[in-house]
C-alpha cells in the first residue's frame, strides 16, 4: 500500500445559483480503495461526482490528484487537453445508462478498442485481441465482438461499458449508479462481476448509489449524503451496522427484508 | 456583355471576396484546419458546388486560366455549368487541358497530369468534419480537432477492417495534414490521396452549405491514416484503361450496353483524350482514331 | 508484544432517532485485557452486550467513549478512533473475526473464500489454495463442495466455511463469535483443536461461545459481561 492518497478532496462546495448541490466535502480517497457515496435523488450525491470526475466545476473548494508521476496536480487548474487525457487513460466513468458511455453505433471490439486508438495504438491485431481479451473478462461472448451494443441486452452494455472503461488499466473509476435500472437477477451478476475487476485490478472507485446493498458488497468505505451535505461516513460496515445519523438510521431501516 | 454589367467582377462583392480571402489565407495558415466563414447565396443549389465556386471566385483574376472537372470529366453538367458561370461573371479563359490552367475547380479528382507550383486546386467539399458520422456534436469535434484527439478516426477504419476484412474506405479517406490537423480530402477517390502529399500546388477546399475553408499549402506532408499492420493502399486495376491503354490512372466504370457488357476507361477525360492524340490506343478505342498506317 | 488487545473502560449506547431519540444504553466501562497465547471468553446471558463489544473491537460498532488498543505491527493504535483506513489495516493483518453467519458472494467458490484472507495479504494463490485446502478437509468439508459458490450450502457447511476463512491467517487477535453453534460435536472437536493451535502460535483469543462444553475446553478466562452493565456507571 502506498502511504499516499490518490485524491484529494477539500471543502468542495457546488451551488446552483442560491441552491446547494453539495456543500463543503472534504476526504481522501487511497489507491483501491471503493468509496460508496449514498443518499436519495437530490442529496447531492451526483452533483458530487461529476465535480470530482471534472465533469461540473465547483463553486469553491479544491480536489488534487496524484498522478502517475506521484506528481499532484489540482483537477481545476488543469488544462483541458490534460484533463482529458486523464479521463480516457488514467480514468474511467461508468454511466447508470450505458448508452451515454457507449458509442451505440459502432461494434463492441471499436468500443473496447477506442481509447487504445486515443492512446496511439496502431496495430488492429493488437487491438482486437485486447478487445477480445477484455469481452472475456467482462463475460461477454467473443462471437459479439462485431455486434453493435444496439443489439445487447442492459447487462450486457452495462459489461462493455466497464471493459470500455479499464481497457486502459484506470487506477480511478468513478461510477454513477451502475446496477441502476437492471433486473435484480441482472444486477446480482453485474455487482459480482464489479467487486471482482476491483479486487483483481486493485481499482480505486467512486461509487454513487441509492442502494445500501451496493454500497455493502462494493465498497470499504461509505458516505452518507442528505441536502447537499455529508451527514455520516466510515467504514462500510461500521455505518451500515451502526448508523448514528438520524437520516442513516432511517436509511437502513428501511431496506425491504426478503 | 452588358447583361451582366450590374454584377461586380466573379459575382461576389468585393467585401466578400475580402472575407473569403481572409479566411483562405488563414486556412493556408494552419494546413488542414477548418475555418468557418460567412458562405453567401449562390446562384446554383447546395451541392453543386457553391463552397468551391465561392473559393474561386474570391481568388480568380482576368488573366487566369480556369478549368474545371466534376469527377475527372470535362463535359458533364456540373463543370460545365460553372465553366459557364465563371465565363459570364468574369470573363475569364477557359481550358480543358490541365497543364494550361491556373485555377482547377474539381468535384471529387485530382488530375491525372502532375500539378505544378503556381496552379491551384480548388474542391467542393459537401461535409468538411471527418469525425463527423461518429461524433454528432459540432463542439465537440472542433474541441477533438483543438485538443488533436483523433482516436475516434481509427475506430472508423477498425469498423472497415472488422466488417470487410480490410480498410474498405475508398473515397474521403481520412488524412492527417503536417502531421496536425485530420482532414476530409472532399470525396476524391483515395488513389488520389498520395498526389496531395508534397504538392507544389495550392490546394484549398470549400464547403458552401457547411461553411468551412481549409487549405493544404504547397509541399505540404498529407498522410493517409491507417493500421500498422493494416497499411494505406490505393486501388489498382487489373486491366489498362480501354481507350488509352493507360495504366496506373483512375478509371471510371462505363456500361455499354443492357446485357453486362462494360468497359474501363480513365475518369480523367483530358488525360484519356490527350493519350489518344499521341497515338495510344486501348483494346476499344474507337477503328476510326487508329493512326493512319 | 505480551498484551495484544486492551480494552480500557470502553461505553456504547444506542440512540434511536426513529424512536424519539431515545438512548439505549449497552455496555459502560468495559476493561480488559488479552495476553498472547490466551484465550478470553465473554461471558453473561444474553443482551448483556457480549456481541456488541465484539463488534466495537473489530469496528462494526463505533465506540462512545474509551479506548480500544491493538497492537499493530508494534504500534498502538486506538481502534475507537482510528480512521477507516487503519481500521482495515488492522483487519487485515492484525485483527481476524470468525463470525456467526457467513456472508455469501455469489459466484465465488468456497475454496476461494477461504483463501481470500491469504490473498488479500500478497500471498499466492496457489499456496492459498493449499493451505485452504488443508483446513478445509480437516474441517471435514467433503470435497466436492470445494470449488462450488457456498451460497446453498447447509448451515453447518457454510459454518465450516467461515471457520476456515477465520482460522487461515495468522493474524495475532483472532475474534470468534460463536463458531461452534451449528456444528455437530466432531468439527467442534475440530474447532477446539485449531483454537488449541492458535493459542499455542501465541494467537490472543476473545470469544463467544454459548456451548458450554467448548466455552470450558478452551477458555482460560471468563469476562464477565454484566459487570460492564450501562446502569452501573451512573451510580
Amino acid at each position: 500500500m502506498t502511504d499516499e492518497p490518490l485524491l484529494r478532496v477539500t471543502a468542495l462546495s457546488k451551488y446552483y445559483g442560491s441552491r446547494i448541490g453539495c456543500e463543503d466535502i472534504s476526504f481522501d480517497l487511497w489507491p483501491g480503495e471503493v468509496l460508496a457515496v449514498v443518499g436519495e435523488s437530490g442529496s447531492g450525491k451526483t452533483t458530487l461526482l461529476n465535480c470530482l470526475a471534472t465533469r461540473l466545476l465547483p463553486t469553491s473548494g479544491t480536489a488534487s490528484y496524484r498522478m502517475r508521476d506521484n506528481q499532484w496536480r489540482d483537477l481545476y487548474r488543469m488544462s483541458e487537453a490534460e484533463r482529458r487525457f486523464l479521463m480516457r487513460t488514467d480514468w474511467g466513468f461508468v454511466h447508470q445508462n450505458p448508452a451515454d458511455g457507449l458509442r451505440m453505433t459502432v461494434s463492441a471490439g471499436a468500443n473496447v478498442g477506442e481509447r487504445l486508438m486515443a492512446i496511439g495504438d496502431r496495430h488492429y491485431g493488437n487491438i482486437r485481441s485486447t478487445a477480445v481479451d477484455w469481452l472475456g473478462r467482462v463475460e461477454i461472448d467473443e462471437e459479439r465482438i462485431d455486434d453493435e451494443p444496439r443489439a445487447f441486452s442492459g447487462g450486457m452494455r452495462q459489461r462493455l461499458q466497464i471493459a470500455r472503461n479499464l481497457v486502459t488499466g484506470p487506477r480511478l473509476v468513478f461510477m454513477d449508479e451502475p446496477t441502476g435500472g437492471l433486473d435484480v437477477s441482472v444486477q446480482a451478476r453485474l455487482l459480482d462481476l464489479l467487486r471482482g475487476l476491483v479486487t483483481d485490478l486493485g481499482l480505486a472507485a467512486i461509487v454513487v448509489t441509492h442502494d445500501l446493498a451496493v454500497a455493502r458488497l462494493l465498497s470499504q468505505r461509505m458516505m452518507v449524503m442528505k441536502d447537499g451535505h455529508v451527514v455520516e461516513a466510515g467504514l462500510t460496515d461500521r455505518v451500515l451496522d451502526d448508523p448514528r445519523a438520524p437520516y442513516t438510521q432511517l436509511l437502513v431501516s428501511s431496506i425491504l427484508q426478503v | 456583355m452588358s447583361e451582366i454589367a450590374t454584377y461586380n467582377f466573379a459575382y461576389l462583392d468585393e467585401q466578400t471576396k475580402r472575407m473569403i480571402r481572409r479566411a483562405i489565407l488563414k486556412g493556408i495558415a494552419i494546413p488542414g484546419y477548418q475555418v468557418p466563414f460567412a458562405s453567401r447565396e449562390m446562384p446554383m443549389p447546395y451541392g453543386w458546388g457553391t463552397g468551391g465556386v465561392q473559393v474561386t471566385a474570391a481568388i480568380i483574376g482576368p488573366d487566369d486560366v480556369l478549368k474545371v472537372i466534376d469527377q475527372g470529366a470535362d463535359d458533364t453538367t456540373n463543370a460545365v455549368s460553372i465553366r459557364a458561370f465563371f465565363r459570364k461573371v468574369a470573363d475569364v479563359a477557359v481550358t480543358t487541358e490541365t497543364a494550361k490552367a491556373t485555377i482547377i475547380q474539381t468535384r471529387h479528382r485530382i488530375p491525372e497530369h502532375p500539378l505544378t507550383a503556381g496552379q491551384t486546386l480548388v474542391y467542393q467539399v459537401p461535409i468538411p468534419e471527418p469525425l463527423r458520422f461518429l461524433e454528432p456534436r459540432e463542439t465537440e469535434t472542433r474541441k477533438m480537432h483543438a485538443l488533436e484527439e483523433y482516436g475516434l478516426m481509427h475506430v472508423k477504419l477498425y469498423e472497415d477492417i472488422a466488417r470487410h476484412g480490410r480498410i474498405a474506405t475508398t473515397y474521403a479517406y481520412p488524412v492527417k495534414v503536417e502531421g496536425r490537423y485530420v482532414m476530409d480530402p472532399s470525396p476524391t477517390p483515395k488513389f488520389d490521396n498520395p498526389k496531395m502529399h508534397m504538392s507544389p500546388a495550392l490546394q484549398l477546399f470549400g464547403a458552401g452549405r457547411e461553411k468551412r475553408i481549409y487549405a493544404v499549402p504547397p509541399f505540404t506532408r498529407v498522410v493517409s491514416l491507417d493500421f500498422e499492420d493494416h497499411p494505406f493502399e490505393i486501388q489498382t486495376f487489373d486491366q489498362p484503361c480501354a481507350l488509352c491503354g493507360a495504366e496506373q490512372v483512375y478509371l471510371d466504370e462505363v456500361i455499354l450496353d443492357d446485357k453486362g457488357g462494360h468497359m474501363f476507361v480513365c475518369s480523367d477525360t483530358d488525360h484519356c483524350e490527350k493519350r489518344q492524340a499521341c497515338g495510344h490506343r486501348g483494346h476499344l478505342a474507337p477503328a476510326a482514331l487508329e493512326p493512319a498506317q | 508484544m505480551a498484551t495484544p488487545l486492551i480494552v480500557s473502560e470502553v461505553a456504547k449506547a444506542f440512540t434511536m432517532h426513529l424512536r424519539g431519540g431515545i438512548r439505549l444504553p449497552v455496555v459502560a466501562n468495559v476493561s480488559f485485557s488479552i495476553r498472547a497465547g490466551e484465550c478470553a471468553v465473554l461471558g453473561g446471558p444474553s443482551g448483556a452486550g457480549k456481541s456488541s463489544i465484539l463488534k466495537m473491537v473489530y469496528g462494526n460498532y463505533g465506540v462512545d467513549q474509551g479506548q480500544i488498543i491493538v497492537d499493530h505491527h508494534g504500534q498502538l493504535v486506538d481502534l475507537a478512533t482510528a480512521n477507516p483506513r487503519t481500521v482495515l489495516a488492522v483487519r487485515r493483518d492484525t485483527i481476524g473475526y470468525v463470525s456467526q453467519f457467513l456472508r455469501t458472494v455469489p459466484r465465488v467458490s468456497a475454496l476461494d473464500v477461504v483463501a481470500e484472507p491469504l490473498v488479500a495479504r500478497g500471498i499466492n494463490r496457489d499456496e492459498a489454495h493449499a493451505r485452504a485446502s488443508e483446513l478445509l478437509g480437516r474441517l471435514n468439508l467433503p470435497e466436492r463442495l470445494w470449488s462450488l459458490p457456498p451460497a446453498t450450502f447447509s448451515g453447518g457447511e457454510q459454518q465450516r466455511v467461515n471457520i476456515a476463512r477465520g482460522f487461515i491467517t495468522d493474524h495475532p487477535v483472532l475474534l470468534l463469535d460463536e463458531p461452534t453453534a451449528s456444528l455437530d460435536a466432531t468439527n467442534r472437536e475440530v474447532v477446539i483443536s485449531l483454537i488449541e493451535e492458535k493459542k499455542q502460535k501465541g494467537t490472543a483469543l476473545l470469544g463467544i461461545f454459548h456451548d458450554a462444553d467448548v466455552r470450558e475446553a478452551v477458555a482460560d478466562r471468563i469476562v464477565d459481561v454484566t459487570t460492564f452493565a450501562a446502569g452501573k456507571v451512573a451510580a
